[in-house]
């Protein structure tokens, strides 16, 4: 069971408990808004950029290349930026905190 | 397994060079061919616009039988935005609860029409059939206006040459200006209501913007769709097993969509034109010229795909490049990907083969390549479950 906590663009946050599946899933299900997950979770379309918080990233890690060349052509992309279909739902995770990236 | 395949004529040229070059009724088009530069070129809309003479950026070029702006395609950024934000809650409804019903209804019945046949023409007799009734959807129109896009033919544009028909484009634009002028009379609950009555910043859309969103409406799905839908019937028929996989793994299906999307491509490439001189792959491009973005190269290029020619049903890494990418990415997805989820959803269900009877591919002649990229016919047995 993780707790993972999403910040919108509208600065509402929202915790949702999770134990298996995708981030993004995990958000879709529950409504978050920007995070729409277009393609299912392949990695293709980046409708669910997040930015991790700075000290939260040591619990999801650094994005992989395939999901870096996504990022870097996003206008709102940061050291902290993944794509949340990317990030497997275990205990590593509780208490992590993603702000819900602005589109382009 | 060689009638579902649809090989890779961009391989040699992507490797070597990065582009390809094809001319197009006197107006060259410089193809880009890996994943890294269609989508930095997708992206960088200022030195490749959309927003250019109506027509161009479609390869082959539209400009001689088409001047209505196609909206929000041929828009670039900052207006297109506008355009976009308007249009997109509408082109989001597919994932409501209530049209993923409708439309499995409507894939169902076809299906279980197929499976009482003996034989069946599947671009004629299935695939445009399907791909109008869920336009209806689509837009929100009546059931059986999909009758009258089904006796148009599969691409609005194209006759049996493939060369470009004024006359047939003419069909649907005058269908579209009535249908216009009707939903002004007696406003509804359907897309041409709903764009009547809206308005982009502060002034109502122009008929001639109804018409631009609604040509592409009717464009952008009509032969892409097709393709997508008629390439899965073959693939099924050699590959029984994918079925059967889905049915016993259903959580695979939105993977599986987005694999076969990616390897058949179902829309080959598409323009922009060049706002300055530039270069691209260390080929020098003028300004005013054309390139286009080479999808079904880039999905499958192997610096990204491992075994890129292969269907993988349930890869996991899979940035294909089939709904194109940045600003103008595809708006009919949301609908396509729908689509293509019941269908599978659907055949795994109840159908327990198919078998090729005969064929005809449809070959794309891109001047230094050619391309199948699906079939002008197929006709096929359904076998049930």
């Amino acid at each position: 069971m993780a707790k993972i906590t999403f910040i919108t663009t509208d600065n509402e946050s929202i915790t949702l408990e999770g134990t298996s599946g995708s981030v993004m899933q995990l958000a879709v299900d529950n409504d978050i808004p920007g995070i729409d997950g277009d393609c299912g979770g392949v990695c293709s379309c980046a409708t669910c950029h997040v930015h991790v918080k700075p000290e939260h990233m040591e619990k999801t890690g650094m994005a992989s290349e395939i999901e870096n060349d996504m990022l870097e052509l996003d206008d709102n992309v940061n050291e902290y930026s993944r794509l949340c279909c990317q990030l497997e739902i275990s205990d590593v995770l509780d208490g992590v905190e993603l702000q819900v990236a602005e589109r382009d | 397994m060689e009638k579902s395949k649809l090989s890779d004529p961009f391989e040699k040229a992507r490797l070597e060079k990065g582009f390809g070059e094809m001319n197009d009724q006197n107006d060259p088009v410089t193809m880009l061919l890996r994943l890294k530069d269609v989508r930095k070129g997708a992206h960088n809309w200022k030195a490749f616009q959309s927003g250019a003479e109506p027509g161009r950026i479609v390869v082959p070029s539209e400009v001689n039988i088409r001047d209505v702006r196609q909206i929000p395609f041929e828009v670039d950024p900052p207006e297109h935005k506008s355009y976009r934000d308007l249009v997109e809650p509408w082109f989001k409804r597919p994932l409501e609860d209530a049209y993923k019903e409708k439309l499995t209804a409507q894939i169902s019945e076809i299906v279980d029409e197929m499976l009482s046949k003996d034989t069946v023409e599947v671009v004629s007799g299935f695939s445009l059939r399907l791909q109008s009734r869920a336009l209806t959807l689509l837009l929100n129109t009546s059931y059986e206006e999909a009758e009258t896009w089904i006796s148009w033919g599969t691409h609005v544009f194209r006759s049996e040459g493939e060369a470009l028909d004024g006359d047939k484009a003419n069909i649907l634009y005058d269908y579209i200006d009535a249908q216009i002028d009707k939903a002004i009379d007696n406003p509804g609950n359907d897309l041409y209501s709903k764009l009547i009555a809206s308005e982009v910043n502060g002034k109502k859309l122009t008929k001639e913007e109804i018409k631009g969103v609604m040509i592409l409406t009717f464009a952008g799905g009509r032969d892409t769709v097709i393709n997508a839908v008629t390439n899965s019937i073959a693939y099924f028929a050699e590959h029984p097993e994918s079925l059967e996989r889905i049915k016993n793994e259903p959580e695979i299906t939105g993977k599986a969509v987005e694999e076969l999307i990616r390897y058949f491509a179902p829309l080959t490439h598409m323009g922009r034109v060049v706002t300055k001189d530039t270069q691209v792959c260390e080929h020098a491009v003028k300004a005013d010229a054309r390139i286009s973005l080479c999808w079904a190269s880039a999905n499958r290029d192997a610096s990204v795909f491992e075994n890129p020619n292969e269907i993988v049903l349930d890869r996991k890494l899979n940035p294909h490049v089939s709904f194109g990418f940045g600003t103008h990415n595809c708006l009919g997805a949301t609908h396509a990907r729908q689509i293509m989820k019941i269908l599978l959803e659907t055949l795994a269900n109840k159908v327990k083969s198919i078998d090729i009877i005969d064929f005809k591919e449809n070959i794309e002649d891109l001047d230094q390549f050619e391309r199948k990229v699906g079939y002008d016919s197929i006709h096929v047995k359904f076998n049930s479950l």
